[in-house]
């Protein structure tokens, strides 16, 4: 399908028409940060942001997601919900973050499928939003990404000023397109060339580079050195670039009970969390925090590629904003290919 | 969901293990749950959560599998509490096993220690079933006293066998014990098995199997003749929630059955 345009004050009329078929996410302002949030007022939308604090990947990861229910004692049984597949809309998704759902669906649909993830990504479109103005710790560039890709979105908007130009990538995206019809016109040539100059801009402002040319293999030759417990000296495992990135994905499963029944939940887990992987015996496999801090550079630039073909990290810069000991994951990878074996 | 049809007290005490026989309650689902030894389950006590024990019953019987659990932690505890009747969940089988297919027309030797004899009895009773397809079977199994060895009656039978060799061991002496007294890598010494043709197995705990390992070596075994089982907190069982991992491997997975070879290449937190 074409290239469109929507023009700024129409883009209300555009989310109020989809509304009636689809849940939409969309990015609010809430104390001068923002988040992915439903909403039910297209005047809610604020796109005045360069990135979400946190990530939307708890609308497809649900922080807390009810696997089924149960009935104890010698009667017991288990019931599953139904999965309701509502049609689901998020917008102004930035392209980093989009990149993130391509790089977890490998895992949640490797082998068994994760039919809890799966129902809602198959059910979900990603209106991608172009970064015009990168942050200053984004790094998307050198993760195979960019602040106009559009490689893992279902239609891309670009702000150029008093419209949006709308690029659309693929089925998906034009059925959604559709619903809008008469609210879109034809990009003119000054359009498309405002984009061409925006995305180029945009480009040019990404300062922070990290070079991952044969990373897997020089982590494998680094896994002993000392360097690992010297860059994690400061880490205190608070948790937050778990919790920040939009590729982390580990999560604990309990059982939550009452006297007859109860729930067996997920719920978002940290590595970092010095009883992540405590045996019952007292053993614990990763004792120190060096033992955590490493494993979770390597799970990312080391394990998940060996595995899956692909780094598990889309440069959104979230972790080196959020850590409060500043520990630099650019700054951790370019040390360690410096490290002399 | 299954029943427990029979629980089996193999020792007592503060670590006390039991076997659980279980039975799917839909027949349909028994008769065509199929393992190969190796292979474990994720076993759920609701209320309490699930654990992932390796199935200990050989797959030559199908109207049942079972599970030897140690008492230790929160969900373990509970299982103990459980009398015949009780109803829990299972699913799996998950990981991979060993290669009982590959391993025809060898030599076996099976070292257990403790509760780590567990995966091997799944082994042991598969291959004592189709005894044809295989060459000697030994066994070296200990304990830390009589008190603690497993599978007592199960033992006593294999014994009677021409075709198995057992060596038991206690690690101190007691009263009425003519056998091994000693630690099991140093009663697999005086045992002292050829390698040719041969493939050894062990399962145990981490110390125990070093030094099996280490003696297994000196004794002439390459490295992939080697194998044995490893165990990881574990929560989803299908790798995917991010914790059993070794390196980029996956203990609910890729293992449990891993090689010596395979073992000594990776790098990661056992």
């Amino acid at each position: 399908m074409e290239d469109l345009i929507l023009p700024k004050n129409k883009l209300s009329d555009y989310i109020n028409k989809i509304k009636s078929d689809y849940t939409i996410f969309a990015p609010i302002k809430k104390d001068e940060l923002t988040y992915y949030s439903q909403i039910e007022n297209p005047s809610d939308i604020s796109l005045d942001f360069i990135n979400s604090k946190y990530p939307p990947k708890s609308i497809l990861f649900n922080q807390t997601e009810t696997l089924f229910k149960f009935k104890h004692g010698l009667k017991a049984e288990i019931s599953f919900k139904e999965f309701k597949n509502s049609k689901n809309v998020i917008f102004g998704i930035r392209p980093c973050d989009a990149k993130s759902f391509f790089i977890v669906d490998k895992l949640f649909k490797d082998d068994y499928v994760d039919p809890y993830y799966s129902s809602k990504r198959e059910n979900t479109v990603l209106i991608g939003l172009s970064c015009n103005l990168p942050g200053k710790n984004c790094f998307c560039t050198s993760m195979d990404g960019g602040p106009a890709n559009a490689e893992d979105v279902d239609i891309l908007f670009t702000d150029i000023g008093d419209k949006f130009y709308i690029e659309i990538k693929n089925i998906k995206g034009e059925n959604l397109i559709k619903i809008g019809e008469n609210l879109f016109n034809k990009p003119k040539d000054q359009d498309k060339n405002k984009l061409k100059q925006i995305k180029k801009k945009a480009e040019e402002t990404i300062s922070r580079k990290m070079n991952t040319t044969g990373i897997v293999d020089e982590l494998d030759n680094i896994f002993d050195n000392r360097f690992w417990k010297d860059i994690s000296m400061k880490c205190i495992g608070c948790g937050i670039c778990t919790y920040g990135c939009p590729t982390c994905h580990c999560f604990d499963i309990l059982d939550e009970t009452s006297l007859r029944e109860g729930a067996r939940v997920r719920v978002w887990d940290t590595c970092m969390n010095p009883e992540y992987t405590i045996h019952a015996s007292g053993h614990n496999p990763r004792p120190a925090r060096m033992n955590r801090t490493r494993n979770r550079v390597y799970h990312k630039f080391n394990y998940y590629p060996k595995n899956y073909n692909v780094i598990a990290c889309v440069g959104c810069g979230r972790c080196i904003n959020e850590c409060p000991v500043n520990i630099d994951i650019i700054d951790v990878i370019t040390k360690a290919r410096e490290v002399k074996t | 969901m299954v029943t427990i049809e029979k629980i089996t007290e193999e020792n007592s005490g503060e670590r006390g293990i039991k076997t659980f026989r279980l039975r799917f309650n839909d027949k349909k689902i028994q008769n065509d749950f199929d393992f190969i030894p190796g292979q474990c389950v994720m076993v759920s006590h609701f209320g309490y959560g699930e654990c992932f024990f390796a199935i200990s019953s050989s797959p030559t019987k199908k109207d049942f599998l079972e599970v030897s659990v140690m008492k230790l932690g929160k969900v373990t505890s509970a299982l103990h509490e459980c009398e015949p009747g009780d109803v829990l969940g299972v699913r799996g089988p998950y990981g991979n096993h060993f290669d009982v297919s590959g391993w025809q027309g060898k030599n076996l030797i099976f070292i257990g220690g403790g509760i780590g004899q567990a995966p091997l009895r799944s082994l042991i009773n598969y291959v004592v079933d189709n005894r044809d397809n295989y060459k000697d079977l030994d066994i070296v199994y200990g304990a830390r006293s009589t008190g603690d060895l497993c599978f007592k009656s199960e033992f006593s039978d294999l014994e009677k066998r021409k075709d198995v060799n057992v060596h038991l061991s206690i690690d101190k002496e007691e009263e009425g014990w003519n056998k091994f007294v000693g630690f099991v890598p140093d009663n697999l010494l005086s045992v002292k098995p050829s390698p040719k043709n041969a493939i050894a197995v062990t399962c145990g705990p981490p110390i125990m199997i070093k030094f099996v390992i280490q003696n297994l070596l000196k004794l002439g075994f390459s490295e992939n003749q080697i194998f044995t089982t490893l165990e990881m907190r574990m929560k989803c069982g299908i790798g995917k929630c991010g914790r059993c991992n070794i390196g980029n491997l996956y203990v609910c997975k890729d293992g449990p059955v891993f090689s010596y070879d395979q073992l000594k290449n990776l790098k990661g937190e056992m």
